[in-house]
């Protein structure tokens, strides 16, 4: 087991390197960020220069890129250049919206892909499988800045019912989650449906019918958990989409999380800024997947020990 | 007397061939509205010049903000689903958007398919520290949100349809090379490859005669899929201002357009979505039918 955290571990440190050297050389070809951050005005040839150094961009990018690694070691994500405060606290402070908005559309996506996904295992053919077919090809059909735009246009213009943006306690919650868990729930409700199938037909599921169980009991406690597994699996591989979709939703609801955080920051050229948050979005989705994986290998130790020990 | 026999034969002929064909659609009805949808964005692509009623191009203020025609009492509106905010017509501009996301959508799935496809045999073919070596390149790109690469990407090399369908087909290559490498490390061992290689076909041989034809269905399963979600993304990006570029008529951006006037003039927002949607719920339909036809192994 331990050999499995350590080998993942190294897997994980080797992919955040390649992420941090695609985004520090990739952000440096946007253009300079000290002519933005001089606007409109016209500075001197001194002054240009101070900035330059006092920016740390003087030196040549290699160094700037060992500078700026060696700093992340220690958990130090540089100053934004912008607004002088340490990167690490302004994206913490605008994580809190990112995280709260992906686990509000993950609930919207479970709770409506489970008991879909079940239903339409049990009725196979009949016409809720086809509605959940239909609903999940839908799902995934949509566009969600569009769903969210419609979500707004009908909750929030003509009903009124619910915020059309901002982030302000649970209400300015629900129509973004709904955008964002909607379009995921349409890939869950099959995933669930086909594992549930599978599960339906295992020996132990006609075992504890045969044993005179309650057929809703059957489904919940004996056949739903173990067709739970794949689900879990997946739904932590989908967390990186979930975040990249989240910064297309928080652009629609205005809405404080990092997705506009580092939009904002590109626009701006604010480096430290960019490099810090895709850095940080980047190790969000490695480590959820990563704990995913442990969990499941906890549950099934077939797959504990990988390929590299069979 | 043989004359009459032989035309009812063929009448018998002809309507049976009619019979099965309704059969066919009764029996598929996905997959025909799959690709009645597909057809119908194609042939507006195309045809884009003939079928649409006016210059997508052309502004005209008088007619900014008009209401679709049928819901227009004055009879001031000329154009079916309303004017724009600077009074193009908004179904022109849709038909010709269809342009962008079809380009976008089959020329960066062309990409990714033939670089996962050259990638993915080189892994699972030869193996080895080829394989290692792409699939951890395949990591680091799982390893990074999309959405978030193509935004730094596209804001460093600006926007434009050539850009967004080369960071698609280089980024979506992932899928390609993983389905392609898992067929081939099934088939390696199966004995007529092994025979292939025992009678001394060559390499390129085998891969070309043995194993494509094999993974074929999978892959245009998976391209099909792979084209809606270009469509998508490439809607996302244009919307975010980092696509196709705003002078253009494209879905994403005409959506992005609409995003001041949602209150005043709700068919601005709404019927770009709608064409986006039904174009990718075609090709969703059109591949989730294919699948199953072809590839009974791989339906969810």
């Amino acid at each position: 087991m331990l050999s499995y955290i350590l080998r993942r571990l190294s897997h994980t440190v080797l992919v955040i390197i390649a992420v941090s050297l695609i985004i520090f050389f990739a952000i440096r070809l946007t253009g300079d960020p000290v002519s933005i951050m001089f606007g409109a005005g016209e500075p001197s040839q001194q002054a240009v220069e101070e900035l330059t150094a006092k920016l740390g961009l003087d030196k040549p990018v290699w160094e700037q890129y060992i500078i700026f690694m060696k700093d992340l070691v220690t958990l130090d994500f540089g100053t934004s250049y912008r607004s002088n405060s340490p990167v690490l606290g302004m994206l913490l402070e605008r994580a809190w919206p990112t995280i709260a908005l992906a686990l509000g559309g993950m609930a919207v996506a479970l709770l409506i892909a489970v008991p879909l996904g079940i239903l339409s295992a049990i009725y196979k053919g009949k016409s809720i499988d086809v509605f959940s077919r239909i609903f999940s090809l839908l799902g995934i059909s949509f566009p969600n800045f569009w769903l969210a735009f419609m979500l707004i246009l009908i909750f929030a213009v003509q009903l009124k019912w619910l915020p059309v943006s901002g982030f302000d306690g649970f209400s300015s919650l629900i129509l973004p989650s709904i955008a964002l868990g909607l379009i995921l729930s349409g890939i869950l409700v099959r995933l669930i449906r086909t594992s549930m199938l599978e599960v339906l037909k295992m020996q132990y599921v006609t075992t504890a019918r045969a044993k005179g169980i309650r057929e809703w009991l059957v489904i919940i406690r004996h056949a739903f958990r173990n067709a739970l597994l794949p689900t879990v699996t997946f739904v932590g591989l989908q967390f990186g989409g979930l975040l990249g979709g989240a910064v297309i939703v928080e652009q629609v609801f205005s809405w404080p999380g990092i997705g506009r955080l580092i939009v904002d920051s590109i626009n701006q050229r604010d480096y430290p800024v960019v490099q810090g948050g895709v850095i940080l979005l980047a190790l969000i989705m490695i480590l959820v997947n990563l704990i995913v994986d442990l969990c499941y290998s906890l549950i099934n130790p077939k797959i504990r020990t990988g390929r590299g020990d069979n | 007397m043989t004359q009459i026999m032989e035309t009812e034969t063929i009448e018998i002929k002809k309507a049976n061939r009619i019979i099965s064909i309704l059969k066919f659609i009764k029996n598929n009805p996905t997959g025909i509205i799959g690709l009645l949808l597909v057809v119908t964005t194609i042939m507006c692509a195309i045809f884009a010049p003939y079928i649409a009623p006016y210059d997508p191009g052309a502004a005209s203020l008088g007619h900014r903000l008009d209401l679709p025609k049928w819901l227009d009492d004055s009879g001031k509106s000329q154009y079916l689903l309303g004017g724009d905010q600077v009074g193009r017509d908004l179904l022109s501009r849709i038909i010709y958007g269809a342009r962008i996301s079809l380009l976008v959508g089959i020329c960066g799935v062309f990409i990714s398919l033939v670089l996962g496809t050259f990638l993915g045999i080189v892994s699972g073919y030869f193996g080895k520290w080829m394989d290692d070596l792409i699939m951890r390149l395949a990591e680091v790109q799982m390893g990074l949100p999309f959405i978030l690469l193509a935004i730094v990407i596209m804001s460093v090399f600006g926007t434009g349809i050539e850009k967004i369908i080369i960071i698609l087909g280089l980024t979506y290559w992932v899928s390609f090379a993983r389905l392609i490498r898992g067929e081939i490390l099934a088939l390696k061992e199966q004995e007529y490859i092994q025979a292939a290689k025992a009678i001394g076909g060559t390499h390129f041989k085998i891969i070309l005669k043995h194993i494509l034809p094999n993974v074929a269905s999978s892959i245009l399963v998976l391209a099909t899929m792979c084209i809606a979600e270009f469509i998508l993304l490439e809607a996302s990006l244009t919307f975010l201002g980092l696509g196709v570029e705003p002078t253009v008529p494209s879905w994403g951006g005409m959506l992005a357009d609409s995003r001041n006037y949602m209150t005043s003039a709700w068919w601005i927002s709404v019927f770009p979505g709608v064409a986006i949607m039904l174009t990718v719920l075609g090709f969703n339909l059109l591949g989730d039918w294919l699948r199953d036809r072809l590839d009974p192994n791989m339906k969810v």
